[in-house]
């Protein structure tokens, strides 16, 4: 049986769970290369963290999108639990403000027939009020979805490719690709800054730049611009929550803020949708305009926000927009062996396994005709726990082993000095090079509770310092140009850096 | 059955190791819990001087203030435990307070009859005073920094722009300007100094750091490390003034915005919180809502000095003592304390008449020339002036008290 070699381009939730299925075959040989210092840091981290139900996209517009939804719904329901994900079905509620929404939730109701989504039905408003007591009392009805769900969604691409790794793929952080090799009209391999990767087949999950490395294959006749959604999240003990996802029906204005609550306990609204020049790839600031906005549609879904000065994080996360919110998931006979999932627009997170699942079934195995069979030992799962949710015989059981599990270090979302040791294990041997504060945040929602890492984030860096034998300062947040500090205390005075104020 | 402590004190900081030595020097059986590795709280970290003038009659650094209490508390051989972390206060009865405290030994449910909560303050951030853009690395909180600096020995960075004037936000100007940073702006939203004046002298004037007052940093620009922040006028209701934004370059931004007391397992315990002083509602005795749950040090209210932190920790200690002897707190008849014009905060918050009473308040906005007044009791104390930054800390007497029937408003009036 002759092997193939896959080089996956970008380790976001898209790549990640396309690794997942790939790792599942026998004839493959996976690499997955991520241009930053982990899986999961571009657009993956940052979204409103959503399962959808799958019926907000018209099948004669966008097919991929309103089929690979449904499924992907699916499939995540099957994938958090292997994994270890945090992720509830609350399911969800699209409100209609006004008499005349309704109309427009009886669209999305046909919109649910025909893409094959369960269970959606129209509710009045005394069983909406009943559904969700914090609603706003005087809106007019609402369209239910019970299957759509909430997950801790930066927890997502390292988790998929840790399991990845454990099932043979090999992951390579800090790699960027910078060229693509094709011969005879076929790809040979990845020109990175890290040296050149041989390849049978490429496939390409880069994101927003995933239009940059279309272009290396010859592929340029789409470019993908960053549409921009800003955010709140409140503190866990922050009232009214509410129980369902809630939204609106969309309008010419806006496709919705959501008003949701995260996997932490915590109300969470957004996002804005803007949309920024095509080079504002790393434009993830917030403004006070986009945050207003966001108050302003939500306040329209719930009889009350809690206070603002109940808000814990403001953040902003992008969109890779495809030209007319179309995806891009294709095999090409010219090069043959580069495969597209470019401009992976929402509900990208939510079809992320359908996607992997429609790219090895349909274009590597129909359309480029290679036959794979599925290994007898794969592992689907992940073994991942969170100490403060154990009964107190296990958290016993691992002090005993290890008392670094007694030590709460991060005290807002009680995550013990063990389990960051147990996380910063489990990123070496993935195969993270650089273990960043970020990392550990994206993995044990450490230092992103009430204090936003005022108290803890020392405390964790000291741990990463030991545990990989680096000076404090050179922890970093996110790799390269984000340490922690620029040197010992006495860096400025030894050296002739630093002005002094008192000269 | 008994209890397994008289009384439990969660917090080894200034306020927790004051009310356990007092506490066993009254004969209680203590155990004192606390979070980090080591006993000390945040005074291990101020390596300035101001410490103690009033409890020591001394000027000490931080540092050595701590110590006095450590060394005296290891003497006592009071049992305790650092890194323990409690996990809930289940108050089952007023007799009764159940604790779970997970520590390197293991999960440990200890009973008490009385809790005095001394977990200290937390840090306002960045998301919580309303700076918007990006989120790069080099934004610190200022107790951050300060640990960074004085516990770690680490240089945060060179470039420095300090948002908050109060005096953590002044002490750490003059922090990083000896240790050779640029300090480039202290920017305060007020239209007055955050912080005492000694500290505006001492650590920016004699540094010659800029002051900008009136001003407000509105976004932090830098998509991997801080580049620069922008800032703006504000007016009298403290809006941005459009066309007033002006730019300053820097590396690091140090958020010195306040402190808010840390009480999230005792709110879920179920105390009353005053919006005011993001503190639990007290009697005169400390005491919280829930009988024999007491509370002092910053988890009561943010006091400027560390003298003020120890005094309510023994008072606490004191009380549970109390506590203790009557198996409560005697019933009385309580005197709401309540404020009046240009008082923002103002605690304790219930008075009986049986003791002299130390009130411990902030005004709303610096007057000169001024008097406390208390309507209902006839009192009056001159001022030559109040301000924000500086507590006022004065003693009512039970006689002065008991003239109230049921309310005693504190106000602050212009000498006419």
């Amino acid at each position: 049986m002759e092997r193939k070699k896959v080089v996956v381009i970008g380790a976001g939730v898209v790549g990640a769970s396309i690794v997942r299925v790939l790792s599942q075959y026998n004839e493959l040989d996976v690499y997955l290369l991520e241009k930053n210092v982990d899986a999961g840091m571009g657009v993956s981290k940052a979204n409103t963290a959503i399962i959808h139900p799958g019926h907000e996209d018209d099948p004669k517009k966008c097919p991929l999108r309103a089929k690979l939804c449904v499924r992907g719904n699916r499939l995540w329901h099957q994938w958090v639990k292997e994994l270890g994900i945090p992720a509830k079905f609350p399911g969800e509620l699209m409100i209609a403000i006004e008499e005349d929404d309704l109309k427009v939730a009886e669209h999305y109701l046909e919109l649910a027939q025909k893409n094959g989504v369960p269970g959606v039905r129209l509710v009045d408003n005394e069983e909406l009020r009943k559904l969700e007591p914090n609603v706003n009392p005087n809106v007019a009805g609402a369209l239910w979805a019970p299957t759509a769900g909430v997950m801790d969604s930066p927890m997502a691409a390292p988790a998929l490719v840790e399991n990845a790794v454990a099932n043979g793929v090999r992951f390579f952080p800090e790699t960027e690709v910078q060229g693509i090799k094709i011969e005879n009209g076929e790809v040979k391999g990845v020109k990175t800054n890290k040296g050149f990767i041989e390849a049978d087949i490429i496939i390409n999950a880069a994101g927003l730049y995933s239009d940059k490395i279309s272009k290396m294959a010859g592929i340029d006749y789409f470019t993908v611009h960053p549409r921009k959604g800003e955010y709140y999240v409140f503190d866990d003990d922050a009232t009214p929550k509410v129980t369902r996802i809630l939204h609106q029906t969309p309008t010419p204005v806006t496709k919705g803020v959501y008003v949701i609550t995260e996997m932490h306990d915590g109300l969470m609204i957004g996002p804005t949708a803007e949309d920024l020049p095509e080079d504002a790839k790393e434009d993830t600031s917030t403004t006070k305009e986009g945050l207003d906005f966001v108050w302003e549609w939500a306040q329209k879904l719930v009889k009350e926000l809690p206070p603002k000065n109940k808000v814990i994080r403001t953040f902003a996360g992008l969109r890779p927009e495809p030209p007319d919110g179309r995806w891009i998931i294709e095999a090409y006979d010219d090069p043959w062996g580069f495969i597209n999932a470019a401009g992976i627009r929402s509900p990208g997170f939510t079809s992320a396994p359908a996607i992997a699942y429609y790219i090895v079934e349909e274009l590597i195995q129909k359309k480029l005709d290679i036959k794979l069979t599925k290994k007898s030992h794969w592992n689907p799962y992940r073994r991942a726990y969170w100490f403060k949710d154990l009964p107190p015989e296990k958290q016993n059981e691992l002090i005993k082993q290890d008392p670094a599990y007694g030590n709460v270090v991060c005290m807002c979302r009680e995550i013990t000095e063990g389990e960051i040791v147990n996380v910063i294990t489990r990123m070496k041997s993935m195969g993270v090079k650089i273990i960043t504060l970020d990392g550990i945040k994206m993995r044990t929602g450490a230092m992103a509770g009430t204090c936003q890492g005022s108290y803890c984030r020392i405390r964790i860096a000291r741990i990463i310092a030991r545990e990989t034998g680096i000076p404090l300062w050179e922890v970093s947040f996110r790799g390269k140009g984000t340490e922690y500090g620029i040197g010992d205390v006495k860096v400025l005075l030894r050296g002739n850096g630093g002005d002094k104020n008192a000269e | 059955m008994q209890n397994d402590y008289d009384v439990v004190v969660i917090g080894g900081g200034p306020a927790g190791l004051a009310a356990a030595i007092r506490a066993r020097e009254l004969g209680l059986r203590v155990l004192l819990l606390e979070n980090r590795e080591t006993l000390g709280g945040i005074p291990l970290q101020c390596i300035h001087p101001g410490f103690g003038l009033h409890y020591f009659k001394e000027d000490l650094t931080g540092t050595e203030f701590i110590y006095r209490f450590i060394y005296k508390f290891l003497d006592m051989e009071i049992e305790h435990y650092t890194g323990a972390h409690v996990v809930s206060i289940e108050p089952f009865s007023d007799l009764e307070k159940r604790l779970r405290v997970v520590t390197s030994k293991g999960v440990l449910d200890i009973t008490t009859t009385t809790v005095i909560y001394t977990t200290g303050a937390r840090e306002r951030h960045l998301f919580e005073i309303g700076i918007t853009g990006h989120r790069p690395a080099g934004v610190y909180t200022a107790g951050e920094a300060q640990t960074m600096m004085d516990i770690d020995g680490i240089m945060p960075g060179k470039e420095i722009v300090i948002v908050g004037s109060g005096d953590v936000g002044l002490i750490m100007a003059r922090r990083f300007a000896l240790e050779g940073a640029h300090v480039k702006a202290v920017i305060e939203i007020m239209s007055y100094p955050g912080g005492l004046t000694r500290n505006v002298v001492q650590c920016l004037q004699d540094f010659g750091i800029p002051l900008y007052l009136s001003h407000a940093v509105t976004r932090i620009e830098g998509t991997t490390k801080v580049e620069k922040v922008i800032l703006t006028k504000v007016d009298e209701n403290l809006r941005p003034v459009p066309g007033t934004e002006k730019e300053i370059e820097c590396d690091t931004v140090v958020i010195a915005a306040g402190l808010v007391p840390y009480l999230k397992v005792l709110e879920r315990a179920g105390v009353i919180i005053d919006p005011a002083t993001k503190g639990p509602v007290v009697n005169e005795h400390l005491e919280t809502s829930i009988p024999g749950i007491f509370v002092a040090g910053n988890a009561l209210v943010i006091n400027d000095l560390v003298d003020y932190v120890v005094e309510q920790g023994e008072l606490a200690a004191e009380s549970a003592y109390l506590y203790i002897q009557n198996k409560g707190i005697p019933t009385k008849k309580w005197r709401k304390l309540v404020k009046g014009r240009n008082i923002r905060l103002i605690v304790p918050h219930y008075l009986s008449g049986d003791n002299d009473v130390i009130i411990y308040a902030r005004v709303q906005k610096p007057e000169e020339n001024v008097k406390l007044h208390f309507p209902e009791i006839n009192k009056e104390i001159k001022l030559p002036f109040v301000k924000p930054a500086e507590m006022i800390r004065i003693k009512l007497r039970k006689e002065d008290i008991t003239k109230a029937k049921d309310k005693i408003t504190m106000e602050v009036v212009l000498n006419e």
